[in-house]
């Protein structure tokens, strides 16, 4: 009877397995963001500067870094909120606010992290061992911007997507700004992120950024800059959407005393932009969303983009290529595929080209899509336009491919390659930040107003090792935003990552996602290091 | 010369392979040194022919029934000429820069810095000089010999342990040349060595850029630049980026790979059948 | 569909099946075991409980003496025992997870909110008494979770294999729980009829929610073949193997879409062996017999499916 009974046992089939991916893209719990402390002091710009260099000027306060720039009261600084002090932007919301206790706004704190628990918003958080999963915490006070403000934050931006799209569609054909000496050819062709599989290759419409996430900061009225250009696969857009969702299932009398601009209609928007760019402008086209994975930290993201969008989230190993062409496994057999909204990165894309141990990828991938009958958005190789050690180099774009003056400023950045640049940070890593070039996450840097000797000095061996690997920016002095807190309602800092859509045009949904340092005085936004994130309201005129 | 080529590679599997993609990079281009007279290669299933990043043809093979063996049977003709090594320009698409660039398997760490560092001078003076005398400097450093390294090896292994087969002392030359500043790639080809010789028909070697000159050839194992006994087959960052067989299958098990490589002097028709018996040569890889 | 995307929502079925039955099986061992005669026998019991839910071998090596207090902690939360309730509601979540665009938000938060109930809870906290209840609930949530799916999925390719892998599970389940009783409790010869046998077919039954169903059907008193034929042949009783392999046939014909395939035609052949099959032909196979033959046609079954409609890559 044993044996027989084994034998029952030895049948019980296992089931299946949710084999672990690794971590690729970008998420939205390590986005790129570096704040600092406040600026300090000018930033006295050694004697020799380069061409691609932006003027030397610190982007600091109006009031010389006494008080960060607030979004509801300006400069008014420390002290209690009088009517007087608030902008009029806000004037409606602190109205309401007065007459709104503390303990109501710890309640609707509750009831939005329930609602987000609920419905499974989390994000992974990496630790040495294992993996956690958390919820990024979300602030219920609105970060708030006028019709104008939001007018020229989207000019800005669609203004730096287009000239970063004609970048990279000039780099991987004639190499015009190359030639034009604007930009040295090397810092183009040896880049990691340079990809040699897409010179002389056209995509459809020119479009290689599809998609793209602006970091900004704010740190006076009229004072917005630009700190890094997520053109991979950034995310986060999700969290736009369902703050926003949130947000008006919480305080609906709150939105009818505001005339918000909606964004659910990104998806819409996405979806368009993603069936318009299929080969050969086919009229149906199957897209798709490749995910690495429901391990990967943004796995809800994609989830969440593809409902919306009605198409499938597939992994590497639901696709195959056969003559050519990309299919997905269905129930019913080979299906082909269109277009692939790929939330992989470039590395892990195809094991045939690129890094060969990746089970994320499609073997043959790179085949079809060179062969043009697959379109990747974004495109293969967008990373090398938005490298740290490229981002100097956007004001440049702008002016040479559209002969304007860029509209949002770019942080003044010492690039630690050149000597004058790398001998001025050394003397002063106290007063700037250090990033990695290829850093993300907030991993990786030195922030150095709030780092110890030591630290300072180990990192300093680190750049002299590698100097190639660095850039330095001051410490800006971000915009403060009224956020909940264990002791009510406080000033915390924040920025702002606006989603840029291009197809024929470039299209912006009026909102974003605006993350905030929940620690005080923090600079640091990234939900991997305790950010956490509001709804972002644009006003309509 | 007229050379012929066999080449056959043959993976054998103990269980069933549901789908098979290999990127195949068999098939030479004619250039200044070569003029292709016949090629052909045969596979099992479909195969889609392109041309990859570096100009290379590339052959897409997919199988998407179940298998147990992928045969690949490369035969074709080449006329060759000697052009000292110099490849020229070859209508590439990619500038020359791009060969600066690092890859994995060129990585050659504070070793290659400390060989080249004599070489500095008479590079910036003379590059074609400096590349000869690094050709030398390389052979001395990485001896040939066999079943020391892998597929896997990278400059920085060969040049610590001192010897390597071609592919390794090409990857060392490439690391080499790339921390001068001087454009280098990694090619793949097929060496005549003569009949009844038992060296390698699979060979690898490199090409450096000479303003003057484009690309010129440097065979490290040889000592010498490329002659009319040299078939180019693909060019790239390093052995991998232009691997002659690249792929993924499904299932199948463990695999058993059997490859010969025959490279003759005169044309295939006439040539004897013995020659075309699959164990009367050895490949490298 | 995806091939992989319907494997999830068989999966997520199959698992959330599977914790109900664990905890069924749990409920009338537990029953069983409040009798005097098999406490008297020891183990046992317990022992076959192991090998039909679980791994011995596993449990051996980590819990050593096999007792009613240490199966059932092997069995509920052990959080390394793939087959525990702990594990397989985390499973069909993990499934549900992957799926989040196939399923509705209310089966994802039902099942999600299960999960996070589940997922802290520590033996302590079920105690001795509140096993029962925790048995209870498990029924209770897996019941909910079918009805949402019921009541809120679009009737697609999506909802029939999520129906598939119900089924399957389900058939597999009850085939196990029948011959706990019939192999392993099976009474000495003088038993048979007596009062303790009567008790664990009725146990058996209620653990199928089949008592009162019996008692609708036979009008008397509980008799073994009468059981096994209502748990076996009888397509009305909603866990009958009968019923599963109804079910099963008819998603599968949906599913084929009138493209023959081996999944369907193998489905066809066991429900036939139980459409035109005799409870007195299957007693003189062997009750035990048979159900070993139906649990590894079973398994083909399900292997097949996934061959058939491309559900492992």
């Amino acid at each position: 009877m044993a044996s027989a009974l084994a034998n029952l046992r030895a049948n019980r089939q296992a089931g299946n397995s949710l084999a672990a991916a690794s971590p690729v893209s970008s998420p939205v719990g390590a986005m790129p963001v570096v704040k600092a402390a406040p600026a300090k002091a000018a930033k006295a710009k050694p004697a020799k500067a380069s061409a691609a260099k932006p003027a030397a000027k610190v982007p600091a306060s109006p009031r010389k870094s006494a008080v960060a720039f607030d979004e509801m009261t300006a400069f008014a600084g420390a002290g209690p909120v009088t009517p007087e002090k608030v902008r009029e932007v806000y004037k409606t919301f602190a109205a309401w606010q007065a007459t709104v206790p503390a303990k109501e706004f710890e309640r609707k704190r509750k009831e939005a992290e329930l609602l987000f628990r609920r419905l499974g918003i989390t994000f992974l958080v990496y630790g040495k061992e294992s993996s956690t999963e958390r919820l990024i915490p979300f602030d219920v006070i609105p970060r708030i911007f006028t019709a104008e403000e939001w007018q020229h934050i989207h000019a800005g931006c669609t203004q730096r997507v287009r000239a970063i799209n004609a970048f990279l569609g000039d780099i991987y054909h004639g190499q015009d700004i190359l030639r034009a000496g604007r930009i040295p050819a090397e810092d183009i062709l040896t880049n990691s992120q340079y990809r040699p599989e897409m010179q002389g290759l056209d995509v459809q419409n020119g479009t290689y950024v599809h998609i793209a996430g602006l970091d900004l900061v704010r740190t006076g009225e009229r004072d917005f800059y630009v700190l890094e250009d997520n053109l991979r696969t950034p995310s986060g857009v999700s969290y736009m959407l369902e703050n926003r969702n949130v947000m008006m299932r919480l305080f609906p009398d709150l939105f009818s005393a505001h005339k918000v601009a909606p964004v659910d209609h990104y998806p819409a928007h996405l979806m368009q932009a993603l069936r318009a760019v299929a080969p050969d402008g086919k009229p149906n086209p199957t897209v798709v969303l490749l995910s690495p994975g429901a391990y990967n930290s943004a796995y809800f993201e994609h989830v969440f983009l593809a409902d919306q969008m009605g198409i499938d989230v597939v992994e590497g190993q639901d696709l195959f290529v056969k003559n050519g062409c990309v299919f997905m496994r269905t129930t019913k057999g080979p299906q082909q595929v269109d277009v692939i909204y790929r939330r992989v990165d470039d590395d892990y894309l195809d094991p045939l080209a690129f890094h060969r141990d990746s089970m994320l990828g499609v073997p043959g991938l790179l085949a079809a899509y060179r062969a043009g009958n697959v379109t990747l958005a974004n495109a293969i190789g967008t990373g090398v336009a938005d490298d740290k050690s490229m981002y100097v180099h956007v004001p440049e774009m702008i002016r040479f491919y559209l002969g304007e003056e860029p509209i949002l400023q770019n942080v003044p950045t010492y690039v630690l390659r050149e000597d004058d640049d790398r001998a001025y940070v050394l003397d002063n890593l106290d007063k700037l930040v250090v990033k990695e070039v290829h850093g993300s996450g907030g991993y990786g840097m030195l922030v150095g107003p709030a780092a110890t000797t030591k630290e300072r000095q180990a990192f300093a061996k680190r750049i002299i090792a590698n100097p190639g690997n660095y850039i330095a920016q001051p410490t800006l002095s971000l915009s403060t935003c009224p956020t909940f807190v264990a002791k009510g309602i406080a000033p915390r800092h924040v920025d702002f990552r606006p989603f840029v859509i291009s197809g024929k045009t470039q299209t912006l949904v009026p909102g974003g996602l605006t993350r905030v340092a929940l620690i005080k005085g923090s600079l640091v936004v990234n939900s991997s290091q305790g950010g956490g994130t509001k709804d972002t309201w644009i006003l309509e005129a | 010369m007229k050379l012929a080529i066999q080449h056959t590679t043959l993976y054998r599997y103990d269980a069933p392979v549901n789908y098979t993609i290999q990127y195949l990079r068999l098939s030479p281009r004619s250039s200044a040194s070569q003029r292709v007279l016949r090629w052909k290669v045969e596979t099992p299933g479909e195969v889609i022919e392109m041309t990859d990043a570096f100009g290379n043809i590339l052959n897409v093979l997919v199988v998407d029934e179940p298998h147990q063996e992928i045969a690949i049977r490369v035969t074709g003709e080449v006329e060759t000429t000697d052009m000292a090594g110099v490849v020229g320009n070859e209508n590439e698409t990619l500038p020359p820069g791009v060969f600066l660039r690092r890859s994995h398997l060129t990585e050659g760490g504070d070793a290659v810095e400390d060989m080249i560092s004599p070489l500095r001078k008479l590079i910036a003076k003379d590059r074609l000089e400096g590349l000869h005398s690094l050709l030398g400097t390389v052979s001395g450093a990485v001896a040939y010999r066999q079943g020391e390294t892998d597929a896997a090896t990278t400059a920085a292994d060969a040049l610590a342990q001192g010897s390597g087969v071609c592919q390794d002392q090409a990857h060392v030359f490439v690391a080499a040349s790339r921390a001068l500043g001087v454009p280098a790639r990694y090619v793949s080809g097929y060496l005549h060595v003569g009949l009844g010789a038992s060296d390698n028909a699979s060979h690898a070697w490199a090409e450096a850029w000479v303003d003057a000159l484009g690309w010129v050839g440097f065979d490290i194992t040889n000592g010498i630049s490329p002659t009319d006994q040299h078939l180019r087959l693909a060019v790239g960052l390093d052995y991998l980026s232009c691997a002659p067989v690249r792929g993924v299958r499904r299932g199948g098990g463990s695999e058993a790979l059997d490859v010969t490589v025959q490279v003759n002097q005169g044309s295939l028709a006439v040539m004897p059948m013995a020659l075309l018996s699959p164990d009367s040569g050895q490949a490298q890889q | 569909m995806l091939g992989r995307s319907a494997n999830h929502l068989y999966w997520m079925s199959r698992y959330i099946e599977r914790a109900e039955n664990t905890a069924r099986i749990l409920e009338i061992s537990q029953r069983m075991a409040l009798l005097p005669h098999v406490a008297k026998k020891g183990a046992s019991e317990w022992q076959a409980v192991l090998e039909i839910a679980g791994d011995a071998a596993d449990f051996e090596a980590r819990y050593g003496e096999v007792t009613a207090a240490k199966v059932t902690a092997y069995l509920t939360l052990d959080r390394e025992n793939p087959s525990s309730i702990w594990s397989t509601i985390r499973a069909a979540r993990e499934n549900a997870h992957a799926e989040r665009v196939s399923i509705t938000s209310e089966m994802w938060e039902s099942l999600n909110a299960t999960w996070l109930e589940v997922k802290d809870l520590t033996p302590d906290m079920l105690g001795k008494h509140g096993q029962r209840d925790f048995f209870d609930w498990i029924k209770e949530r897996s019941h909910l979770f079918r009805g949402i799916t019921f009541g809120t999925m679009l009737r697609d390719e999506a909802y029939h294999f999520g129906r598939l892998g119900t089924f399957v599970e389900r058939a597999d389940n009850v085939a196990r729980i029948l011959d706990v009783k019939y192999h392993v409790l099976l009474p000495s010869v003088e038993d048979v009829g007596g009062a303790i046998d009567n008790f664990q077919w009725g146990a058996l039954l209620r653990s199928v929610s089949g008592f009162r169903a019996y008692h609708r059907v036979y009008h008397d008193t509980i008799e073994p073949s009468r059981v096994t034929e209502l748990l076996i042949l009888n397509d009305s009783m909603p866990r009958s193997l009968h019923a599963c392999l109804d079910n099963t046939v008819s998603l599968l014909a949906m599913l084929s879409e009138g493209r023959p395939n081996e999944a369907a035609r193998l489905a066809g052949e066991v429900h036939a062996s139980l459409h035109y099959g005799k409870i007195s032909d299957i007693f003189k196979t062997g009750l035990h017999e048979f159900l070993t033959i139906f649990i590894r046609r079973n398994n083909a079954l399900s292997a097949e499916i996934q061959n058939s409609f491309h559900l492992a890559a």
